[in-house]
């Protein structure tokens, strides 16, 4: 059984329909790519998921249970966790505080304050700092640190290298990479189609609210997804 | 001599002031809200106490500890059944079903017991005469030296909750960002009600205190919200320890106006809000637009 | 849309046409008021039109500009006590309640340098200060007598019909010309920018809408109305106690007509007054369980009927009695399909946000 089940999401923002009928399933230890271009519906099938937005129709499903209905916060203590688009950390308080108060909620589970410092060291002399007063980097590094601290199941990533210094972007990869490694099951969001055909298993590609290319990353092509990307040659669709 | 002993009864009546202004400021600080029944709510338990008082003879004392967790229910019911809808249907709604609560309970006490002139200052005996004598004419009275001493007691405790227990950065967090505390795990409904329920709950503390140092009518208040409302102002919206500022400021302000004329003390008070109020907003527009003209200036 | 143009823009619909001429019949009868009702009839009229102008001055400040008073019994009251002061002084007793309200009025304009720099929750607390300060400082003019009060007494050498009759005609007058002068302002450039500003304050700012002073505008309007519903209650009653005027019961009032009647709709506070004369008529003498009943109501409008009472008929119904806002009459019938909700199938009323949304699907 997958670990997430996404049966026909539509999502709607007033009148705009974002997601149009998105079915796709991850398996436990998988990394999904999401790419596509700006108002793909990317994010907001992102926000779906973790219970930040409410759908207009379809379900979705983590362990084989239908969790549609379920709010954020208790999709989260069931171990589905977002890195919300542009980290929206808590500005007015300290890092080690934003670590804290996801950590007070989540599950019981390898992470904690002490492991989370260790896998982004650079936020070791930073615990006691405004989360307002970050670099983009650091401030990457606490949103992430911040879903680790609730022990997800599910992580779901939302354009964790937008507005970063190419060096963070590095760093923050380097981090997400040792976590793939380490058996976690992972949506990204990504722009870069390299990035994402690097670090992902598995690759889909949105358009005007739909996947419209879907496969295994090893499989694909630049080209092929670059197409897609663009909303080029619609019908090809590569193997599952 | 007679302004020193002035200023300290100013200070003292100030740590009133801020044990009542603490739960409007904190209910503003979490939720964005300013609970225009937040006097009336505090009148509500000044009643309940002096109910207690008068038909079973419990000590006011006493009585904190069966009203303050009453309130806290209030509280919690209050912000579900009203203000979450209320803070749905837009910025101002809040403020008119807050009125229109205030209306009710202040109606509602009435009739219930009446428009006599009350007070629990009877009920606790020598406790709300007696001071100590600092020097040959200065006193230091003792109900409003333990008011003063719980209001920095409350401030200082809610401070310490805030920043080192969960709940307290719970809160903290979705102060901030109600979507994302969710997204870290938090149900903010239940830390939105939890608010409400502390902020309702220092109310009610502040007003059986009211009623243990003076009078009080079913329609008092109104005049306790604005009291409140002008010490988070003075001392700056959002800041508990601005809030025990601002309270101080407004008392000393009260009693000294006092000294002038009978009518001074309300005066003073609403006087000194308005030239706060007035300076803040004169040296904003000084700093951001340059020069005093900016303050008449529209904005681009 | 610049050639192809699906949408006409209307401001008088038939209905609006009709219910006009109908209001210019009606106002034209109680111009005739005196010589046609019975004497308490009349005091009753004027009554209602002094509720009238606080509910359509209140809805004026929150419905449209999004400025939630709860002072505006600072005007009323400053309103008949500088009557008394120029009626004392000499002035010609109804020139007196006339001149009293323009200098409250006048007031008003320090006064918002101050309030309308702040937002929500504070300038409401903030306007309820200054109407508490204007009542402690009337209350020590020596004329004023404290909370005992003092009477117009200039109004005595006139006949008690005559008065009755000239009340009642200042009232009607000055009710139609603040009607219009509401109706004017938010038909003309000014109406449009403080709706943009109740909607969204960022958003008009943005835009480069005159924010500040379409509030201003309106701030002078409705504190100048209220003092003129002051100078007219005192004319009725000719005591003046400053406790009851400059209590805070009149935004209570207020507050209930607007939310009853409908908030942001120009016909409803009228309905509100009606309502809340009547439910005073009737429910007046039992005491304050009116008053919380009317603050459990306000309470309940607020919460599940947003829009008042006549608010809701208008989205029910699609109608607009008076030509306030403009009517999107969308042509191409394709697009019919796409305004589900919409009040007439095709037709849109603005500015009602919820309809102009719905035209734009």
């Amino acid at each position: 059984m997958a670990l997430l089940g996404v049966e026909r999401l539509d999502a709607r923002h007033g009148l705009l329909q974002a997601v149009r009928g998105v079915s796709f399933e991850v398996a436990q230890g998988e990394t999904l790519a999401l790419v596509g271009a700006n108002g793909a519906g990317k994010t907001t099938l992102l926000r779906t998921i973790a219970g930040a937005h409410k759908p207009a129709g379809g379900r979705i499903l983590f362990e084989g249970i239908d969790v549609t209905a379920i709010p954020a916060y208790a999709r989260l203590r069931a171990g589905i966790a977002l890195v919300p688009e542009g980290r929206r950390l808590f500005t007015e308080m300290t890092v080690k505080e934003n670590l804290l108060v996801a950590g007070a909620c989540g599950r019981v589970g390898p992470w904690n304050l002490d492991t989370v410092v260790e896998a982004f060291p650079l936020l070791r002399r930073r615990l006691a700092s405004r989360a307002g007063n970050l670099s983009g980097g650091e401030q990457q590094a606490t949103a992430i640190g911040r879903a680790l601290m609730t022990n997800p199941r599910l992580l779901l990533l939302d354009e964790v290298s937008l507005g970063l210094a190419p060096i963070a972007v590095e760093a923050v990869y380097r981090s997400l990479e040792a976590l793939i490694a380490g058996g976690a099951t992972i949506v990204l969001v990504e722009q870069d189609i390299n990035r994402a055909l690097a670090v992902a298993t598995r690759v889909a590609c949105m358009l005007e609210g739909r996947i419209i290319l879907e496969g295994r990353a090893k499989e694909m092509t630049r080209e092929q997804v670059t197409e897609a990307y663009f909303g080029l040659g619609r019908a090809r669709r590569a193997a599952p | 001599m007679i302004w020193v002993s002035q200023l300290i009864n100013g200070v003292l009546l100030g740590g009133y002031y801020a044990l009542l202004a603490c739960g409007l400021s904190f209910m503003f600080g979490v939720m964005r809200i300013i609970n225009l029944a937040h006097g009336d709510l505090a009148i509500l338990a000044a009643c309940v106490a002096f109910f207690m008082a008068d038909s079973a003879g419990i000590s006011p004392f006493v009585a904190f500890i069966g009203v303050l967790p009453l309130m806290a229910v209030v509280g919690w019911l209050l912000q579900r059944g009203m203000l979450e809808r209320s803070l749905r249907a837009g910025i101002l709604v809040p403020l008119l079903t807050t009125f229109g609560l205030a209306i009710v309970v202040e109606n509602g006490l009435f009739e219930w017991l009446g428009a006599d002139t009350r007070s629990l200052a009877p009920d606790i005996g020598d406790f709300a005469f007696d001071s100590w004598a600092v020097t040959g004419n200065i006193y230091i009275g003792w109900l409003a030296a333990l008011i003063f001493a719980v209001a920095v007691a409350l401030l200082g405790g809610l401070k310490l909750f805030l920043t080192h227990t969960s709940l307290g950065r719970a809160i903290r967090a979705t102060a901030e960002d109600p979507d994302t505390a969710e997204l870290v795990g938090i149900n903010a409904r239940s830390v939105y009600a939890t608010a409400a329920a502390i902020a309702v709950a220092t109310a009610g503390l502040a007003g059986i205190f009211l009623a243990m140092r003076e009078t009080f009518t079913p329609y008092s208040g109104p005049t306790q919200l604005i009291f409140a409302f002008e010490a988070v102002v003075i001392g700056g919206i959002g800041s508990l320890s601005g809030t025990l500022i601002g309270g101080i400021v407004l008392g000393v302000a009260q009693t000294f106006g006092a000294q002038i004329n009978p009518q001074g003390f309300l005066i003073a008070g609403h006087v000194v809000f308005l030239a706060v109020l007035a300076g803040r907003l004169v040296f904003a527009a000084v700093r951001t637009r340059g020069g005093f003209h900016g303050l008449f200036a529209r904005r681009s | 849309m610049s050639k192809d143009s699906s949408f006409v823009v209307e401001r008088w619909t038939r209905l609006s046409a009709l219910s006009s001429a109908a209001a210019a019949v009606l106002l034209v009868v109680l111009a005739l008021g005196p010589w046609l009702f019975a004497a308490n009839v009349v005091d009753s009229f004027t009554t209602l039109f002094v509720y009238l102008i606080l509910a359509v001055m209140w809805n004026a400040l929150a419905g449209y500009a999004g400025l939630v008073s709860v002072g505006q019994q600072a005007f009323f009251g400053l309103g008949a006590y500088f009557a008394i002061l120029l009626s004392y002084y000499g002035v010609e007793v109804y020139l007196a309640l006339l001149f009293g309200a323009a200098i409250a009025g006048l007031l008003s304009v320090p006064v918002s340098l101050l309030m309308l720099r702040l937002r929500g929750g504070e300038f409401a607390i903030a306007t309820w200060v200054v109407a508490e300060l204007a009542h402690l400082l009337v209350a020590l003019d020596p004329l004023i007598n404290g909370e005992t009060g003092v009477s117009l007494i200039a109004l005595n050498a006139f006949d008690p019909d005559d008065r009755r009759a000239y009340n009642y005609w200042m009232a009607l007058a000055a009710m139609v010309v603040l009607l219009a002068l509401v109706f004017a302002l938010l038909r003309g450039r000014v109406g449009a920018s403080v709706q943009a500003i109740r909607d969204d304050e960022d958003a008009a700012e943005s835009v480069g809408v005159g924010v500040l002073a379409g509030k201003r505008a309106i701030f002078f309007l409705a504190a100048f109305g209220c003092a003129l519903a002051g100078t007219l209650w005192l004319a009725t009653l000719i005591s003046f106690q400053p406790q009851s005027y400059f209590g805070v019961q009149w935004t209570a009032y207020m507050i209930f007509m607007v939310l009853a009647g409908g908030l942001g709709t120009f016909e409803g506070p009228i309905l509100g007054a009606v309502i809340f004369f009547l439910i005073e008529y009737f429910f007046g003498q039992t005491g304050v369980w009116y008053l919380a009943g009317l603050g459990a109501a306000a309470i309940v409008f607020a919460l599940f009927l947003p829009r008042g009472l006549w608010g809701t008929i208008e989205d029910k119904l699609g109608i607009r009695l008076l030509p306030v806002g403009y009517r999107l009459r969308l042509l191409r019938p394709d697009m019919d399909t796409d305004v589900p909700g919409s009040p007439a199938q095709n037709a849109a009323v603005l500015p009602s946000q919820e309809n102009a949304k719905a035209a734009i699907k």
